[in-house]
């Protein structure tokens, strides 16, 4: 598996008390921006959670371009280059936008010589038109979005994990949303899952698409076909009636 | 995939990180005047009293300080202070009468040992945040404190305690020798403290204090930028605990004799009110924290009322923040003030609109209104 350019998840279960969120997911997400749908309580922000190190997985393995994460401590996984925002946005109130993308890069094992340049670099490359040096709490949310997405793209990330980027936000700042997101991967070079209940924003940012429905995964390929296939819309929609 | 790459060219020329403005720069010279008055002129327009009292000052912002960085950087409330300083205390007047360093020396080991004794303190933090953590470092400045009612300070006695009880003359706790008048040492406090501000100053701009940012408002976004939040809480508690080492050694000089009783774990509590107060989140909150806790007594005292009212209106005053100024006076004096200022420059203005008939539009705002 060494040499590997993709994220090859297998056997990944999670069990939290008698519920199992995650059930023996196995996927292959190659790189580029891949998409993961699921109705609300599928697994998927379990899925990145224990891809953060917060959850513990009882069985199965991830690894991603050839090394295996869940050997990681925490941590140290954003040194690594794992990225991710996430779905009550977590931009830190009492930095400045500077300081908040900053922070991230300095953890990410690059030296601060580039560190100023890199910082702008990542804002510029969000489209934040505020001035670097504003205090995120005056910000209002779809720039705390966008600021939380300059975080996952500083300092050379390889797995980018975007939670429900486009929650709560208006179809305008949505498309500019879009726009950012499908040039990470050119951007960065790293691979980027999307989680979105927004399927226009899905189809529109990821080639490929996987779905998760109760820990299961039920479909995966091509965002088109995935998005008409017959288990995906009954997971959506209900039971088989509706067709 | 088309338009990104335009849109990210036309995205590279946002404007770059605003430089030190003339903003800093005034507010530098603030500080810089407020501290030579301190200094220079304080000493020569008060009493002893008084200049004793300001020493103490002195000595408590910095404790508020260290509590500050806990409690209002980091989010970990900490009720085990006030014993930290008595372990400062005890450390530097045990080397004050066991050796000949010079006093800066004195103060410096002080502050890292009591450091290594803070951060013992700060390993409950690891597992436990909020009321529990408050209880484990209350229950160990209890415990702290009983340790210190059997063994007494230092007062020049041998052995590792330099306790001797049976002493009938006991010596003072030496000062500087540059300090040794009450003004004198009151300026050398008050550098002291200056530079521990200092210190604090240039963790909370870099690094560690966005870490620390990261932190307070949320540990998973911490750990996902790949902060290591284990690390970062300690050292918060060895900074702390650090500063309140040397304003412990700066206090055991100030009062020359050190007693037990002088160090109440209830103390601790205390500080935790006057620094939610004066203002956790802000340098300037731990100055006003200390003027409260020590100024405000003296002034008491001086006017024959009893200090014990205190009490109440410390209790009443953590009611007040909690419910309308979560950031303290610090940061409620100022806005309040601006507050006024805007409304004392509206009254003329609104005076003249009000015989408008309401309902014209957007005629409507007084000329010196806001927006």
């Amino acid at each position: 598996m060494t040499g590997s350019n993709a994220i090859d998840v297998a056997g990944l279960t999670v069990r939290y008390g008698g519920v199992t969120s995650l059930d023996g997911m196995s996927v292959r997400f190659e790189p580029g921006t891949c998409g993961l749908i699921g109705p609300n309580g599928a697994g998927k922000t379990t899925f990145f959670n224990v891809l953060s190190g917060f959850v513990r997985p009882s069985a199965g393995t991830v690894h991603a371009f050839g090394e295996d994460v869940l050997a990681m401590a925490h941590f140290r996984r954003a040194r690594w280059g794992l990225r991710r925002t996430f779905q009550t946005e977590q931009a830190i109130e009492n930095l400045s936008v500077f300081d908040n993308v900053a922070m991230m890069h300095e953890h990410s094992g690059l030296g601060g010589r580039t560190r100023r340049q890199d910082v702008l670099g990542a804002i510029s490359f969000a489209g934040l038109d505020c001035d670097p040096g504003a205090a995120v709490r005056t910000l209002g949310a779809a720039q705390r979005r966008l600021v939380e997405v300059a975080r996952a793209v500083v300092g050379r990330p390889r797995l980018v994990l975007l939670d429900e980027p486009a929650a709560g936000l208006p179809d305008e700042e949505t498309e500019h949303l879009a726009q950012v997101i499908r040039g990470i991967p050119d951007h960065t070079g790293a691979l980027t899952i999307l989680v979105d209940h927004d399927m226009s924003l899905v189809s529109a940012c990821c080639a490929t698409t996987a779905v998760l429905d109760f820990g299961k995964l039920i479909a995966s390929g091509p965002t088109a076909r995935v998005l008409r296939d017959d288990r995906v819309i009954r997971a959506y929609l209900g039971t088989a009636e509706v067709t | 995939m088309l338009d990104t790459a335009s849109s990210a060219a036309a995205a590279r020329q946002h404007p770059p990180l605003r430089r030190p403005g003339p903003r800093i720069l005034v507010r530098a010279a603030v500080i810089a005047a407020l501290l030579l008055f301190v200094l220079l002129a304080l000493p020569q327009l008060l009493s002893l009293y008084y200049i004793d009292t300001m020493t103490q000052v002195a000595v408590y912002c910095v404790v508020a300080l260290g509590l500050g960085v806990l409690v209002g950087r980091v989010g970990l409330v900490s009720l085990g202070q006030a014993a930290v300083l008595a372990i400062g205390a005890w450390v530097a007047a045990r080397l004050l009468f066991a050796t000949t360093q010079p006093y800066p020396l004195v103060l410096l080991e002080a502050g890292l040992v009591t450091m290594a004794a803070g951060t013992l303190i700060g390993l409950p933090a690891l597992r436990l945040r909020g009321l529990y953590l408050a209880l484990i470092t209350l229950m160990l400045a209890g415990a702290i404190t009983v340790v210190l009612a059997t063994t007494n300070f230092p007062n020049g006695g041998h052995g590792f305690l330099g306790y001797n009880g049976a002493a009938v003359h006991i010596p003072a706790i030496r000062r500087p020798s540059i300090a040794a008048s009450d003004p004198a040492y009151f300026r050398y406090s008050v550098v002291v403290a200056a530079l521990m501000f200092l210190l604090v100053f240039a963790h909370i701009r870099t690094r560690p204090g966005r870490a620390w940012a990261a932190i307070r408002q949320s540990e998973p976004a911490a750990l996902a930028a790949g902060i290591n939040t284990t690390l970062y809480k300690l050292w918060a508690f060895a900074l702390a605990s650090f500063v309140t080492g040397v304003a412990g050694g700066v206090l055991a000089g100030a009062v020359h004799y050190l007693y037990s009783i002088d160090f109440p774990a209830q103390d601790s509590i205390t500080l935790l009110a006057v620094v939610l107060m004066g203002g956790a989140y802000s340098l300037w909150g731990a100055i006003v924290a200390a003027l409260l806790l020590e100024l405000l007594p003296a002034l008491l005292n001086n006017w024959g009322v009893s200090a014990d009212w205190l009490t109440i209106l410390f209790g009443l005053g953590v009611l007040q923040v909690l419910t309308t100024a979560p950031a303290g006076l610090a940061d409620q004096v100022p806005k309040d003030l601006a507050r006024l200022g805007r409304l004392l420059r509206r009254l003329p203005a609104g005076r003249r609109e009000r015989p408008a008939p309401p309902g014209q539009g957007p005629a409507q705002e007084p000329a010196g209104g806001p927006r």
